[in-house]
């Protein structure tokens, strides 16, 4: 007997496993696939199982089968019906009987209302015309960085002299995920796919590998509270620094990379031993105010010799657009606002489903704020966090974003289906791990073609939206909230989303 | 002439080629009833495993093929397509090839009444991608010029 059931542990499973016996050729790719020990082959009654309680619904059986034998379901709770305390039974009962708080990853689940669906787009008719994106030259060129309040221009050209920009061929970036938390292969999909498509993949906190170097021109690297790999070659790869505050999944707290996930290459990466947890501090520990800040960007500035911009990310919170007048006036050229619904490899469950304001507000409350204040054009501004689709994207520019990180689409394109347990390191999609057994799933061919597809595709698609609005001009989008209606949202809503109701 | 190239890296131990090779060596190709109601037959490639390193391994097709030489009655032979195969009408199972072949990818089918038989990768004659290659779901296993 493999194992049995005990009630003092027992909390119902999320999930069944069903397997259709007569369907079932006992090929064993299922067992051989779940990484979860949720599936074993019995071989005195030559069946397969599933165990339900460790079934984690990655559904990575389901994909492999070759007969289609194999269907996931979500189990339905049992429980009488109470409306306020489904949902909270089971992980009240996790606490008790395990202790300690759970940790969990990706990004926040809960039903929160996600403004996006809550706005629609224009398109033109008759007064103005459309464009097709086909037959005329559309433009998604993009430039991050700190723009001059004017220019002057003689007959050699330009006489201004312009500060450092990143350019984009389209506004959308790989956010920051480290390697570490992620494999080495994903990683190096990422930078295929961001060299590919003349954008950027984003080190994360976990330092840069040295094979990844050779994506230099189509990185950003990340300085984050740990300073893990922090060094003089890492600031000289990246085009761009990105100077981590906050993340979206997880305002005001530090990093954890669990020490099963620190490997020999991690730990060299990192620079930190083996097999020990890697945690960054909650805050930067030299950076306690808006003028420590200051000193951080130009200390970062200063050693890259003013030639790269500096970003600074932060996890969308109750006053964003203060503080990101505070970061503008810092002398940041880049504000990346990473909303509540940002992934993570971990965080505690009650911190990423409680904690954050939706991105779609933050990013129309704090282009609103830089306007007002004169300083917009000092800043870039990216929307990082939950952006699900090229829609998105669209939405993101109308309100006011420079352009857009795309983190979990990222990885839901090359394969992962959103089981929540990066953190366990045992991704059974080969994501969200360092066995290098189970990292060989993601073949970084295969990836970073789905990769370069996807941003294809969403490219196309904004660009004929642009082309049914009548722009033919990503930079005419930028901020141009006439192109936005709300519909089912409350007048305060509208008024902080800073757009019209739909009908107006 | 195209061979199937192993690429160790991508294999995720999941022996699909193995299950694509019985299938396309089946009576009715149809995977469930291959496996359910016909005697079924022997894979090709065989799948080695030692953490964390997995790959696919059938016959090379080798220029010149130490399996040729040793079969005493030609039934180890060359096809028109440039191929190594076994005769099954000829073959009578003295493991000759076995002995001989450097990958160790032939395999014995002991199942006829009166004599074994080699079996081993034809490169599936009635595909122009093999079984195995198709069926992979990494690409770890491709068919390319040689
Ligand atoms: S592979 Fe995933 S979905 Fe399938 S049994 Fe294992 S944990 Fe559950
Ligand atoms: S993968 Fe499908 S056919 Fe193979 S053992 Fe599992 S359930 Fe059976
Ligand atoms: S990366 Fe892997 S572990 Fe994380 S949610 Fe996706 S499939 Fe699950
Ligand atoms: S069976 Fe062995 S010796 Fe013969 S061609 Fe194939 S790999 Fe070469
Ligand atoms: S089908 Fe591909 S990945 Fe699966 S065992 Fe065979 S070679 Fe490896």
């Amino acid at each position: 007997m493999k194992w049995m059931k005990n009630l003092k542990t027992y909390v119902p499973p999320s999930f069944v496993v069903e397997r259709d016996d007569y369907r079932c050729i006992r090929c064993k790719a299922c067992v051989e696939q779940c990484s979860f020990d949720a599936t074993f082959y019995d071989e005195d009654e030559d069946r397969v199982w599933a165990w339900n309680a460790n079934c984690v619904g990655c559904n990575r059986c389901a994909a492999i089968c070759p007969t289609d034998a194999i269907t996931v379901r979500r189990a339905d709770p049992t429980y009488r019906y109470n409306h306020n305390w489904n949902g909270h039974v089971d992980s009240l009962k996790k606490r008790a009987i395990f202790g300690g708080t759970p940790v969990v990853s990706m990004g926040n689940d809960k039903p929160y209302p996600i403004y996006w669906d809550h706005m629609l787009l224009n398109a033109s008719q008759v007064t103005n015309p459309s464009i097709d994106p086909l037959r005329e030259p559309m433009e998604l060129k993009t430039f991050l960085g700190r723009k001059p309040d004017s220019i002057s221009v003689s007959d050699d050209g330009l006489k201004t002299k312009l500060a450092p920009q990143l350019e984009l061929d389209i506004p959308i970036m790989f956010a920051a995920m480290s390697y570490g938390a992620l494999s080495y292969n994903v990683i190096e999909a990422l930078g295929r796919a961001a060299k590919e498509m003349g954008t950027y993949y984003n080190s994360g906190e976990g330092g840069l590998n040295k094979d990844h170097y050779k994506f230099k021109g189509n990185i950003i690297v990340q300085v984050a509270s740990g300073r893990f790999g922090v060094h003089k070659d890492y600031l000289d790869v990246g085009s761009a620094i990105e100077i981590k505050i906050g993340q979206g999944a997880k305002p005001g707290i530090g990093g954890h990379l669990p020490g099963e996930k620190v490997s020999e290459t991690i730990s060299e990466t990192r620079m930190m031993p083996k097999g020990s947890d890697a945690l960054s501090p909650a805050p930067h520990h030299d950076v306690y105010s808006i003028e420590d800040l200051r000193q951080l960007i130009y200390a970062l500035k200063e050693a890259t010799e003013y030639k790269k911009p500096v970003a600074v990310k932060i996890a969308c919170v109750h006053n964003v657009a203060a503080i990101a007048s505070g970061i503008a006036r810092a002398g940041a050229d880049i504000i990346v606002l990473d909303g509540f619904k940002g992934g993570t490899g971990a965080s505690p469950q009650v911190i990423r489903d409680n904690i954050g304001l939706p991105l779609e507000v933050s990013l129309a409350v704090v282009d609103e704020r830089l306007r007002q204040e004169g300083i917009r054009q000092y800043v870039s501004i990216v929307a990082s966090g939950g952006i699900r689709n090229s829609m998105d994207v669209v939405k993101a520019i109308a309100l006011g974003a420079d352009a857009v990180y795309i983190g979990t689409a990222a990885l839901i394109a090359i394969g992962c289906t959103m089981c929540q347990q990066c953190h366990t390191g045992k991704c059974a999609w080969g994501i969200s791990t360092q066995d290098p057994h189970l990292s060989k799933r993601v073949n970084p061919d295969i990836a970073s073609k789905r990769l370069i597809n996807l941003l294809e595709v969403w490219a196309l698609e904004i660009k004929e939206t642009m082309g049914a609005m009548g722009i033919n001009s990503i930079e005419s989008l930028r901020g141009n909230r006439l192109n936005l209606r709300g519909v089912g949202l409350n007048e305060k809503e509208l008024e902080i989303l800073g757009i019209l109701p739909a009908g107006e | 002439m195209r061979i199937v190239k192993i690429r160790e890296d991508n294999c995720i131990f999941c022996h699909l080629c193995e299950v694509a090779c019985i299938v396309e060596h089946s009576q009715s190709k149809d995977i469930i009833k291959a496996f359910k109601r016909e005697e079924r037959p022997i894979a090709r490639c065989t799948v080695e495993f030692n953490y964390p390193i997995s790959l696919s391994i059938m016959c090379r097709h080798c220029d010149d093929a130490p399996c040729i030489e040793a079969c005493q009655n030609g039934s180890m032979h060359r096809d028109e397509r440039g191929y190594v195969v076994v005769n099954p009408q000829t073959c009578v199972g003295c493991w000759m090839c076995i002995m001989a072949c450097p990958y160790g990818v032939i395999k014995r089918d002991t199942r006829r009444e009166k004599w074994g038989l080699s079996t081993k990768c034809d490169l599936c004659p009635d595909r122009v991608i093999p079984a195995c290659v198709e069926a992979c779901p990494n690409e770890a296993l491709t068919f390319e010029e040689l």
